[in-house]
């Protein structure tokens, strides 16, 4: 949250979220709290979640994704995971979670 | 068996999330001396942190307690370990497990859990078996074989 100018950046309708280098339960609602301020405050409409720099996530970072796709989807936004290494890749795919975000390495 | 037995380690911590990613790097380190592969290493993490967050979010309901990871590797071949973790914790209990560990479910809507906790440690261990009892506690068991490519190294 110190460097949130760096961590979530809003272009267009589009709000672009670094996701930290560990994804888990313990980073996932401070992830949730800048994101839904972001989303209420400046009319977002797209979310990009952007795992370059994450080498470790577990299923938290599903629940974070589902949560705010669940915010956004009901007004026609769509969800993003870009930069993702193989592994994150294969826990998106394999969790079914493509169903909701596109992937885009 | 009790000759095969090489390694045992016991790890006690508080039920904070801080310790999340305590517990899996501990187990990471744990078997970060055989010569296994990036992924089983990743495996082995993903599970432990799911087990040991279920302990705290589920178990103790967010207000802490004691959480405990029993790790033990045992030689099975020559280029054979299994590793067994055990997440034990004395909180709330599951009343139905078979219902909890169905991809999916989750009693934390609220916390935006996902419900695929047990999924994971399923898809990344070779075995998951959960002891619990109402106002007891929880036991998760895993198991996983780890293959060696280069013993000597």
């Amino acid at each position: 949250m110190e460097s949130k100018a760096r961590e979530y950046a809003i272009i267009d309708n589009y709000l672009c979220i670094k996701m930290p280098t560990e994804v888990d339960h313990h980073k996932a609602a401070g992830i949730r709290e800048c994101a839904d301020r972001m989303i209420l405050d400046d009319k977002v409409k797209n979310i990009v979640f952007d795992f370059e720099d994450t080498t470790f996530m577990d299923s938290s970072g599903l629940g974070i994704i589902i949560g705010r796709y669940r915010k956004i989807s009901c007004f026609g936004g769509k969800v993003y995971a870009v930069n993702t290494n193989e592994r994150i890749t294969r826990l998106l795919t394999t969790s079914g979670m493509t169903s909701i975000i596109e992937v885009v390495s | 068996m009790e000759e095969n037995r090489i390694n045992e380690i016991k790890l006690e911590f508080e039920a904070v999330s801080e310790n999340e990613a305590l517990a899996r790097v501990v187990a990471a380190a744990f078997i970060a001396g055989l010569n296994v592969t990036v992924d089983e290493l990743e495996d082995v993490k993903t599970a432990v942190s799911e087990a040991v967050t279920n302990a705290i979010i589920h178990g103790y309901k967010e207000c802490g307690g004691t959480v405990v990871m029993n790790a033990v590797l045992k030689k099975e071949s020559a280029d054979t370990y299994l590793l067994t973790v055990e997440i034990c914790d004395t909180g709330v209990g599951i009343e139905d497990v078979e219902k909890a560990m169905q991809p999916m479910f989750t009693t934390g809507l609220e916390h935006e859990r996902s419900g695929m906790g047990f999924s994971f440690m399923e898809a990344f261990m070779d075995k998951v078996r959960v002891v619990s009892s109402p106002n007891m506690g929880t036991v998760v068991h895993m198991e996983k074989r780890l293959k060696v490519y280069d013993e000597r190294q």
